[in-house]
């Protein structure tokens, strides 16, 4: 049966960002976006990349997506350069661009739409089955104004989840969520990522939730946006709480470092 | 359960009722006392030459319908503009969509729709003329030109206001192309385009009604030239009864076609478009 298939793990895959500087010719003059960025992330790995705003995060994330093309340097996935954007790596982004004329099922199976090789029945199939993983089965048929704009997350994921993407690239997704919801979120998200097996890149400037989310926080400091350290996260067991005193005292470390490094200007 | 939801909506019909009567009442004792003041004035003065009472308006739309000349000149006149309505949206949202996508187009047939839809499409009626004879072509040419620029405009606009984001999350699950054009651009500039669709559809429905009473075509007896008859035979009650007919087709052709879109903005959006 096609649906079980469709519905199994995909194996995760690796990225290697090497040397990748990215320069845009905007109205007033270059922006050199990004300077030699060099990066790994590993199968199945949680990885948050955090910095001020305009470092090049959002940039960043978009060339993995394909959406854009690095001025120089190479971005590969499992060793193949990417060229353009493909189902294997699903964005969510900063906006959570859910389109407004279909209902949450429909917009769930937009993806599912273009995949080929499912009848329309495991389609909706599939999708219902994401749809519940987010745990929204009572809103299946809702339009997405009348969501929340944590079910409207929740839609998004769900929407990124369903092709069965290897690498899932969040940006800034829980940003304007209220404190509660995005705690909520944060417990879902660890979850499904250990469930579904995904590698996350996730982009944040807030550094607890990096340091919540992430096995790997990667800083950036602005103009031109570079990597300044990384932090490896192995000594906080998961699923991890937010409001966890080691949690804490960890993102203060990293806060600290921050601040020598760009002077202070981000929201702990 | 089930009993529940039946008395439920037992409930709701009669409460919709009620709403129906509170809305209406007003408005219906207004028009009924204004109906019977025409009525007596009307006759007081015997007016059938300036303004007929509203019993020989009823009069002769009650005999217009029974010979078959009403039902007849209604039906040609929308064949007249619903053709030419549909031939102005398929010719205006592709059209528009060539302008919002390529320079050439925008500076061209862009600059050009922006100009002629401020031209008051009556104004095609004499060039229609002279191009087309007093033929049913003339007729359509008018209906289309009342509406295709519009369309063009409201799809261009439409189209270049999208969020970007849209297209950027269809492509990353792999639309592309056309599909990204009927499944993204289309729906996502719907409420524009909407707004397009009304405005030709006045314009339209103005510029036939005008190009009617002005011309004279054989093939077709439309309302407009029923109108212009009742004037030539100095029956004001026929000039009144057709008038009648072209407001009732106005506000019905807003109920039936726009409303369903505009309930669908609503749900959808979450937008009122009025
Ligand atoms: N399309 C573009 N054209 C010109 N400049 C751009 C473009 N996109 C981004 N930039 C510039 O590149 C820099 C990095 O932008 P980016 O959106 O990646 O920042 P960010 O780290 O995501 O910030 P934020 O946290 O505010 O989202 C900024 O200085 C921005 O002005
Ligand atoms: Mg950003």
């Amino acid at each position: 049966m096609s649906v079980h298939k469709e519905l199994e793990n995909v194996a995760p895959s690796k990225l290697s960002v090497r040397g990748v500087n990215k320069v845009f010719h905007g109205a007033q003059g270059k922006t050199v976006a990004l300077e030699d960025i060099n990066l790994k992330v590993d199968e199945g790995e949680f990885v948050c990349l955090v910095g001020p705003s305009g470092c090049g995060k959002s940039t960043l994330l978009n060339l993995i997506a394909g959406l854009d093309k690095p001025t120089s340097g190479k971005i590969l996935m499992d060793d193949k350069p990417i060229t353009g954007p493909g189902r294997d790596r699903m964005v969510m982004f900063q906006e959570h661009a859910l389109f407004p004329w279909l209902d949450v099922m429909g917009n769930v199976l937009f993806g599912l739409k273009l995949k080929p090789n499912l009848t329309n029945p495991e389609r909706r199939e599939v999708a219902k089955f994401y749809i519940h993983l987010v745990g929204l089965e009572k809103f299946m048929h809702a339009s997405i104004h009348e969501l929340s704009g944590g079910m409207r997350q929740r839609v998004a994921l769900a929407r990124a989840l369903a092709p069965n993407p290897r690498i899932l690239l969040m940006d800034e997704t829980f940003g304007a969520l209220d404190a509660l919801t995005r705690e909520q979120l944060y417990g879902e998200l660890q979850d499904i990522w250990q469930k579904r097996r995904k590698t996350i890149v996730f982009v944040t400037h807030n550094i607890r939730e990096a340091v919540c989310l992430g096995d790997r926080v990667i800083l950036f400091s602005p103009h031109p946006g570079r990597i300044a350290r990384e932090f490896k996260i192995d000594s906080l067991k998961r699923p991890r709480d937010i409001n966890d005193p080691d949690l804490t005292n960890y993102a203060s470390t990293i806060t600290a470092a921050l601040k020598q490094h760009i002077g202070g200007s981000v929201a702990e | 359960m089930k009993k529940n939801v039946a008395q439920e909506e037992a409930f709701d019909t009669s409460e919709k009722l009620k709403r129906f009567f509170k809305r209406w009442t007003g408005p219906a004792l207004v028009a009924i006392v204004l109906l019977g003041l025409w009525e007596t004035l009307s006759r007081y003065y015997d007016a059938y030459l300036i303004l007929p009472p509203p019993s020989s308006v009823a009069e002769y739309l009650w005999y217009a319908i029974a010979d078959g000349t009403l039902p007849g000149a209604v039906l040609v006149t929308l064949k007249r503009l619903f053709v030419g309505y549909l031939i102005g949206i398929a010719l205006g949202i592709p059209l528009g969509m060539l302008c919002a996508k390529l320079k050439v187009f925008r500076d061209t047939l862009g600059l050009l729709a922006m100009g002629l839809q401020a031209l008051p499409s009556v104004c095609w009626v004499p060039l229609a003329m002279l191009w087309f004879g007093q033929t049913e072509k003339a007729m359509l040419f008018v209906v289309v030109m009342g509406t295709v620029w519009s369309l063009i405009i409201a799809t261009q606009h439409g189209v270049n206001s999208i969020p970007p984001i849209y297209v950027r999350a269809a492509e990353t699950m792999g639309s592309k192309g056309m599909h990204t054009w009927i499944h993204v651009i289309l729906p996502a500039a719907f409420p524009n385009i909407l707004g397009g669709m009304k405005q030709g559809w006045a314009f339209a429905w103005r510029s036939l009604m005008a190009a009617e009473i002005y011309v004279v075509i054989l093939t077709g007896f439309g309302l407009g030239q029923l109108l212009h008859y009742g004037r030539e035979l100095m029956e004001m009650s026929q000039v009144i009864g057709v008038m009648c007919v072209v407001i009732a087709i106005g506000l019905l052709a807003d109920k039936l076609l726009f409303s369903p879109w505009e309930n669908f903005l609503r749900k959808k959006w979450g937008i009122t478009n009025d």
